[in-house]
């Protein structure tokens, strides 16, 4: 297994055929447009308006060639691993005291949630950020056997970590679907994954016999419920009947944004607009586009409905760290939670930021990372990170690099 | 505006438009599948988007539903759509039927010729109906709404509709889906007027009342309702939240426009998992295209939001006391076995006083197209005993 240099190189066609795409949209509107049609926006779905406006400037302002160059400026590869195509990129660290660092995306975002800090972290870390199966430039991996995707995906990570780059061990990162992956790769590898460091505790968490919750449990659990029926049906559909709506989606650019961009909105911290650049939007999606991937994307709900990859039984004993960001899910969940599942040694709550925490706070999120591996790091001793620290660490873990705008669970 | 006739002809730009879309689609080429667990096969999809784009014959079409008698009014302010054809018999009833989603006038197209000339189907023509169909706001050709909250008021506009522009003081009703809701609340607000009601099912949203002493059927039904929403709710849920997200796509998009909807006719039908056992591809093709051309597809999902952010029991108890409970109002059900759900009777008689209860041999959701002989049977005689109130 040789990984190979590999360069985003979009034809020309599909370029063109998009701009046509883009240039007959046929909008909608559910009401009759009018003051009511107004006041209502984005309580209906994604605003109109702020689509319309990014829809144009993805027509005649947007430029893919320049975004693909920047994109190529990281180096990309590709290998195969089984019946993989994996596409990761690959940053070796500046300094010779690097760890490994594995940076594991979700949906609807992709390997370009950790753009921004790449260069944050290239000083501490060599990092290696794939397209999970299913997503970009990765695409659709078929799977040879009957195992559930997301361990699979977690044994191919693995494979690329250990055997294609060798290295014997490492650090993983995530958030969303990232997260359930982190978490695996944590439980079936605990030999090679040093610690964890992750954004949320993972959908499963939520799943816990009721009958046992604490009452600050109780309380985010009946947010968490509330937050999935009001605002979850995406899931729903993705976990059940996700080829009827991948039809729509990968024909029309504007379906395919408008359904991606309204999960940006719901979970950001604040305005849209201000939290994220149309450029990195717009990136974003045509990621999706330009690899016809929104619909094995979606169908990674799909098979984790089928055969869930966690449940509340599963426990991570490696050492992990939290950064809890307000407007991500439900809230932040009470600690205790975390720690049904989690051999939590770190658990921080950040004083801003939402679900796309790396594209949106990447300041407050490198640091955080940084500050759980330089912690796992100092514990453990430069030179004895070839072995996996123990259940529990020390409590000095718990207050360094503490700013004084978040908190210590 | 009072009644106007109305005649479908859908401009050629849309049908161009609608043809340059087809020739450009663009499926995922990785997927292929069969099977339609996971939505709709893509096979399928492929041969139904081929058969579209170069068989499917609109004009047919819209000339075969152009020969019956379509008129629009203008009603509180806004346009309704409707067929209105006149019974051929000694003394025909006036019967207004309801659609619901995913389909549309057309879900009457078959039953409607066997309820205005029975004698010319093997029937009597002292059976006969004068019937109106209309289009629910926000789908085909009528007006969508200017704002939400719309569901509970369609049953004033059909009053309207029925007795100040069309001149009938009294009349029957049938309805099934989003068409049964409509129904009720026409009999809730009017029971002066409406002398019976016949539905395909229960409406779904009683189940989320607080009800108790259950009988054990009761309890399977709840259970499977449950059960139901979790497999095959998720289009009621994001049609009823984010229902703009999903129709910029559609709206945009024949090919997912037709992978959305036909979903529900291969699920919700008699078919045994093959659709064209029950629908051919013109059927299919035809209430696709009407949703199409007219870009009604995210108007039509206002029913589920107006339901979902109506506060479900407490809403529903509380705001519309007058127009659900118990009524006098007399109600037959039709039950049809591959309905989505099946609700035994004490669960209709909790809300409705049912008079006559059938369970069908055969037949699914979308029961006036999959069964129109057994379904007009069962309106014909149900109303034989009401036809002196008229």
């Amino acid at each position: 297994m040789q990984a190979q240099p590999f360069r985003i190189q979009v034809e020309q066609a599909v370029l063109d055929d998009l701009l046509s795409r883009l240039q007959r949209a046929r909008w909608t509107s559910v009401i009759e447009q009018g003051d009511a049609a107004k006041e209502i926006d984005w309580t209906l779905g994604t605003g109109a308006a702020y689509l319309q406006e990014l829809v144009n400037y993805w027509r005649s302002g947007y430029r893919w060639r320049e975004q693909e160059a920047r994109l190529n400026e990281l180096p990309h590869f590709k290998v195969r691993i089984e019946e993989a195509h994996l596409h990761f990129v690959h940053v070796k660290a500046r300094s010779d005291r690097s760890l490994p660092l594995l940076l594991l995306h979700g949906w609807p975002d992709s390997f370009c949630r950790y753009r921004k800090v790449i260069p944050k972290f290239s000083a501490a870390f060599d990092m290696v950020v794939p397209s999970l199966p299913g997503f970009a430039f990765t695409g659709e991996v078929k799977l040879a056997s009957q195992e559930q995707p997301n361990r699979q995906t977690a044994k191919l990570l693995w494979r690329l970590m250990t055997e294609v780059l060798g290295y014997e061990q490492f650090v993983v990162a995530g958030g969303d679907g990232g997260s359930v992956i982190g978490q695996i790769l944590a439980i079936d590898h605990p030999e090679s994954v040093i610690g964890i460091h992750l954004t949320d505790l993972g959908w499963h968490a939520t799943t816990i016999d009721p009958a046992t919750a604490s009452r600050e449990e109780q309380k985010y659990l009946a947010a968490a419920k509330k937050q999935y029926m009001e605002d979850s049906a995406y899931a729903m559909v993705q976990m059940t009947r996700p080829r009827s709506l991948a039809a729509g989606l990968n024909d029309s650019p504007i379906g395919l944004a408008s359904w991606i961009i309204d999960r940006f909105h719901s979970w950001c911290d604040g305005d849209i607009e201000r939290k994220f650049d149309r450029d990195d939007l717009l990136t974003n999606v045509m990621l999706y586009w330009i690899t016809q991937t929104i619909g094995s994307s979606m169908f990674t709900y799909y098979a984790d409905m089928r055969s869930p990859s966690l449940t509340p039984s599963n426990y991570v004993a490696v050492p992990v760290g939290l950064a809890l960001f307000p407007k991500d899910g439900a809230g932040i969940p009470p600690r205790s939670l975390a720690e049904r599942t989690l051999n939590v040694q770190r658990c921080m709550e950040m004083p801003r930021g939402g679900h796309f925490a790396a594209l949106e706070e990447p300041d407050l999120y490198a640091e955080e990372v940084i500050a759980f591996v330089e912690a796992l790091r100092e514990w453990a001793g430069d030179a004895a990170l070839d072995r996996p620290p123990a259940r529990s660490l020390p409590n000095s873990l718990q207050s360094q690099s503490d700013s004084e705008t978040r908190h210590v669970r | 505006m009072s009644v106007e006739p109305f005649v479908i002809d859908i401009p050629e730009s849309i049908l161009d438009d609608l043809h340059a879309r087809l020739t450009v689609t663009r499926l995922d080429p990785n997927d292929s599948a069969t099977d339609w667990d996971a939505g709709t096969s893509p096979a399928y999809l492929r041969e139904l988007l081929d058969y579209w784009q170069s068989d499917f014959d609109w004009r047919a079409q819209e000339a075969n539903i152009n020969r019956f008698a379509q008129f629009r009014a203008r009603v509180d302010g806004s346009t309704l759509h409707f067929i209105h054809e006149r019974g051929k018999g000694p003394a025909p009833l006036p019967l207004i039927l309801t659609h619901g989603y995913p389909d549309s006038f057309l879900r009457f197209q078959k039953l409607i010729p066997l309820l205005i000339d029975p004698a010319a189907h093997g029937g009597n023509e002292r059976d006969a109906f004068d019937v109106v169909v209309p289009s629910l706001p926000g789908y085909a050709f009528s007006d969508r709404p200017r704002d939400v909250g719309q569901l509970f008021h369609i049953g004033k506009l059909w009053y309207k509709l029925l007795h100040e522009e069309l001149g009938y003081k009294k009349f029957v009703a049938h309805g099934g889906d989003w068409g049964t809701t409509v129904t009720v609340n026409l009999a809730r607000s009017h029971p002066s007027s409406v002398i019976a009601m016949h539905l395909t099912d229960v409406p779904f949203w009683l189940t989320f009342q607080k009800t108790s002493n259950h009988t054990p059927a009761e309890e399977k039904f709840l259970a499977a309702t449950q059960q139901f929403q979790m497999e095959e709710g998720a289009y009621a849920m994001i049609q009823g939240t984010r229902p703009q997200t999903l129709a910029d796509g559609l709206n945009d998009s024949p090919a997912g426009l037709a992978a959305w909807l036909i979903e529900k006719f291969q699920r919700m039908s008699d078919c045994d998992g093959d659709i064209e056992s029950r629908f051919t591809k013109d059927e299919l093709l035809a209430n696709v295209t009407l949703y199409w051309v007219t870009q009604t597809i995210g108007s039509s999902f206002l029913p589920y939001y107006d339901i979902g952010h109506a506060g479900a029991g407490t809403w529903i108890a509380e705001k519309m006391k007058d127009l659900i409970g118990s009524t006098k109002v007399p109600a037959a059900f039709a039950r049809f076995p591959k309905e989505m759900t099946h609700p035994p009777r004490e669960w209709a008689e909790r809300f409705y006083d049912v008079q006559r209860w059938t369970d069908m041999p055969r037949g699914g959701h979308f029961a006036a197209m999959e069964e129109p002989e057994l379904l007009a049977e069962d309106i014909r005689v149900f109303f034989r005993d009401y036809r002196r109130a008229h």
